[in-house]
């Protein structure tokens, strides 16, 4: 008896090893582009050339330095960047949270005629890629009316360009975001609303206390889903915003590409530019993943 | 639900909405400044190019200080980006006064109607180099300040070692002593002895292996009357050049592996390199007084190098074009010109800048290109369809280099091109 639950343990642990061996293994192959990326940005350009065929490519060795940083903050205004990106994507992702939400909320929980109609359009959408509208909204957010301050004077004035809201407005509403949170609250059950509205309260008030409190998966999974795109955002910015200092930063990488690629460069950009979005995904990791998990959404 | 907080709203943004739009819609007019100049808005490709935004911001601040009745306003973009921008700032009717625009890409845009035609006096645009002054139905629509070229890099040392001929200007290698230089040099060691710059894409393959296809007496459509590519892309002449190129890369003499740029050549992997001016000053920095600037071999009709590189012109809806005349031939100036040639390393497109130039003057290290870029420079065609034209080349030369075969490949790609003219009724010609 005492062997075979020796044996038992023995075959347990060994599993376990061998699952956090496959692991470990698996971990290190995924921070490979990472190591390589933090690594080559202290590295001159030649040398990341050269290390590129070995494994020294991964280890802060040879001539290493901060001169690529330096070149990065002289060739591209890294903080402003850094800025706009921020501010386009926290409005995109907060806005985004409460209209998506409550049209979930209007789809799954309130009864009108067309609901269904509604929802088929909203995902019908979701199979136009967005690269086939670009242009003609960029002509529509051209022609959209604006109030400008103008000589002491609130002026009225045609078109969004240049602007931050022409990178935020129309990325709110956004067809995934309202299929899921229709989704998630249909799974909540309905009694909780009839109960509410035997007490008084009204559609607001039950979405704010009832719906929102219980939907906190879908919310989540919800901002992780769209902060990525928006941080992300390159195309959209590159066509309607002319003026620098409204740039976000993916549209600041292309600043490196010149007829001499500087390398070194890139990557200390990249560092940069990846910090943020490890430094939010590392701080509520485990609120992801869990959010992830119960809201049934796959990659 | 109670409607009446709901009418109070819509008539409150009503009466919001009037009384706003009373208090005047915006001006549509020209932009001007606070001292009542006109502004002319400025689009450049040079954003993370300190050197190249240096010089303008000079030629800028300069005018501006000649001038009481226009004002030049600059908007960077990087040059990765700068085509897409001008694309949808041209959809959205929102093109720039002064805009700059890579050489080939002019025809396009003038058929397009982005831009409109130059205007320039003759002195300015006669003293230029040919290839930077962008021509579409023999209208000129675009002038730059200078030049690119190619040339094959090499070590005096090398060659000598080698017993291999150093050709010149006037005696170029042929395409057979070509073969026999890779050939020895590879016996010699080098793993792949020519780094042709293979590992590159976009507007580099048009640019880069046309002009080998242009000497060997083929090319990219028939300039006499730009509607078909047939015999000019797909006769014996370029199929033997291609044939050429791919028995290159079968035989190891070159390769498209390896990194972007003249590592290879810095670093004594490569013995020739097929590249541009833009990589002589690091090149001369690595090998020194060894480094030779040699013409690329004759293919059959001369050695021929691709022109043109980044030049400007006028949108076509500038409404104030005589001042962006008024800027662009302030622009002009010699020492302007000298100071872009430089700083970034390329050809003065005047005489007069070469002989400022302290890398392109008769006693500069760079000279050679000078020469090389006077006597072989050929301009890529001249049409509206060139874009279809450089990615159909592109992935032609592609496929042959890996191995497909030459003459089906080439005729697919003619036939794509001649579908795409004649699907634009011939892009005006």
């Amino acid at each position: 008896m005492t062997v075979v639950i020796q044996s038992e343990q023995h075959l347990r642990r060994h599993r376990r090893v061998w699952s956090y061996v496959t692991m470990a293994a698996l971990a290190v192959f995924f921070l490979f582009p990472l190591v390589f990326m933090f690594v080559s940005s202290l590295k001159p350009d030649a040398q990341i050339l050269t290390d590129v065929t070995s494994l020294r490519a991964f280890l802060p060795v040879g001539d290493i330095g901060l001169d690529n940083y330096a070149g990065v903050f002289d060739r591209v205004p890294v903080g402003r960047f850094l800025f706009n990106s921020v501010l386009v994507t926290v409005l995109i992702v907060g806005l985004g949270l409460i209209v998506n939400s409550m049209c979930g909320f209007a789809l799954s929980r309130l009864e009108w005629r067309g609901r269904g109609l509604v929802l088929a359009l909203v995902i019908a959408t979701l199979i136009v890629p967005f690269e086939t509208i670009a242009v003609p909204m960029v002509y529509w957010v051209s022609k959209l009316p604006t109030l400008v301050w103008e000589g002491g004077l609130l002026k009225y004035d045609f078109g969004w360009l240049n602007s931050y809201h022409v990178q935020i407005v129309p990325f709110i509403a956004n067809a995934f975001s309202i299929f899921l949170f229709t989704q998630y609250f249909s799974t909540i059950p309905k009694s909780l609303d009839e109960a509410a509205r035997i007490d008084g309260a009204g559609w607001f008030t039950i979405y704010r206390k009832i719906i929102v409190p219980l939907a906190g998966p879908a919310f989540a999974t919800v901002a992780i889903l769209t902060f990525l795109p928006a941080w992300n955002q390159y195309l959209w910015p590159l066509m309607v915003v002319q003026q620098e200092e409204l740039r976000p930063v993916m549209v600041g990488m292309q600043y490196f590409f010149q007829l001499n690629t500087a390398w070194g460069e890139v990557m200390a950009y990249t560092s940069l530019i990846t910090l943020p979005v490890l430094v939010v995904f590392l701080s509520f990791q485990r609120a992801f993943v869990s959010s992830v998990a119960a809201s049934g959404v796959k990659g | 639900m109670n409607r009446r907080p709901l009418m109070k709203i819509v008539a409150m943004s009503t009466v919001g909405t009037v009384a706003l739009t009373a208090c005047g819609q915006a001006g549509r007019g020209p932009t001007t400044s606070d001292d009542g100049r006109v502004q002319l808005t400025m689009w450049t490709h040079s954003a993370g190019n300190p050197a190249e935004l240096e010089v303008y911001e000079q030629i800028i601040a300069d005018f501006n200080a000649s001038q009481d009745e226009y004002e030049v306003v600059e908007e960077s973009f990087p040059q990765g980006a700068y085509n897409d921008a001008i694309v949808a700032a041209a959809a959205a009717g929102d093109l720039p006064c002064l805009l700059d625009m890579d050489g080939p890409i002019v025809p396009n845009w003038a058929w397009a109607e982005y831009i409109q035609p130059l205007g320039l006096p003759t002195e300015i645009t006669d003293a230029l180099l040919p290839t930077v002054v962008g021509s579409y139905q023999d209208e000129i629509y675009s002038a730059g300040y200078w030049d690119a070229a190619l040339s094959v890099f090499a070590r005096r040392s090398v060659l000598d070692a080698n017993g291999i001929r150093i050709p010149t200007v006037d005696e170029p290698w042929t395409v057979d002593e070509f073969n026999a230089a890779l050939a020895t040099l590879k016996d010699a060691g080098y793993e792949t002895p020519l780094d042709i710059g293979a590992e590159d894409q976009g507007e580099w393959w048009s640019y880069a292996y046309s002009p080998m296809l242009q000497s060997a007496g083929g090319d990219e459509i028939d300039r006499d009357t730009y509607l078909s590519a047939e015999g000019a892309l797909n006769g014996p002449e370029a199929v033997e050049f291609f044939t050429w190129f791919q028995d290159a890369f079968a035989k190891g003499w070159t390769s498209s592996d390896g990194t972007i740029g003249n590592e290879e050549f810095n670093t004594d992997k490569a013995a020739l390199a097929y590249t541009g001016v833009w990589n002589a000053m690091d090149s001369l920095e690595a090998v020194g007084d060894d480094l030779l600037i040699l013409p690329p071999p004759d293919f059959g009709t001369g050695p021929k190098i691709g022109g043109g590189s980044w030049q400007w012109g006028i949108s076509s809806t500038c409404e104030s074009p005589e001042g962006a005349r008024a800027y662009l031939e302030f622009s002009f100036q010699d020492e302007y010109i000298a100071a872009f040639s430089d700083k970034q390393v390329v050809i003065p497109a005047t005489a007069g800048a070469e002989a400022l130039s302290a890398n392109f003057g008769p006693d500069g290290a760079l000279r050679p290109f000078v020469e090389l870029s006077q006597k072989f420079a050929l301009a890529r065609p001249e049409t509206p369809a060139y874009p279809v034209i450089s990615s159909t080349f592109e992935k032609a030369a592609k496929d042959i280099m890996n191995g497909a075969d030459v003459q089906s490949t080439l005729d697919g790609a003619v036939q794509e091109i001649d579908t795409n003219i004649e699907s634009n009724d011939g892009y005006g010609f």
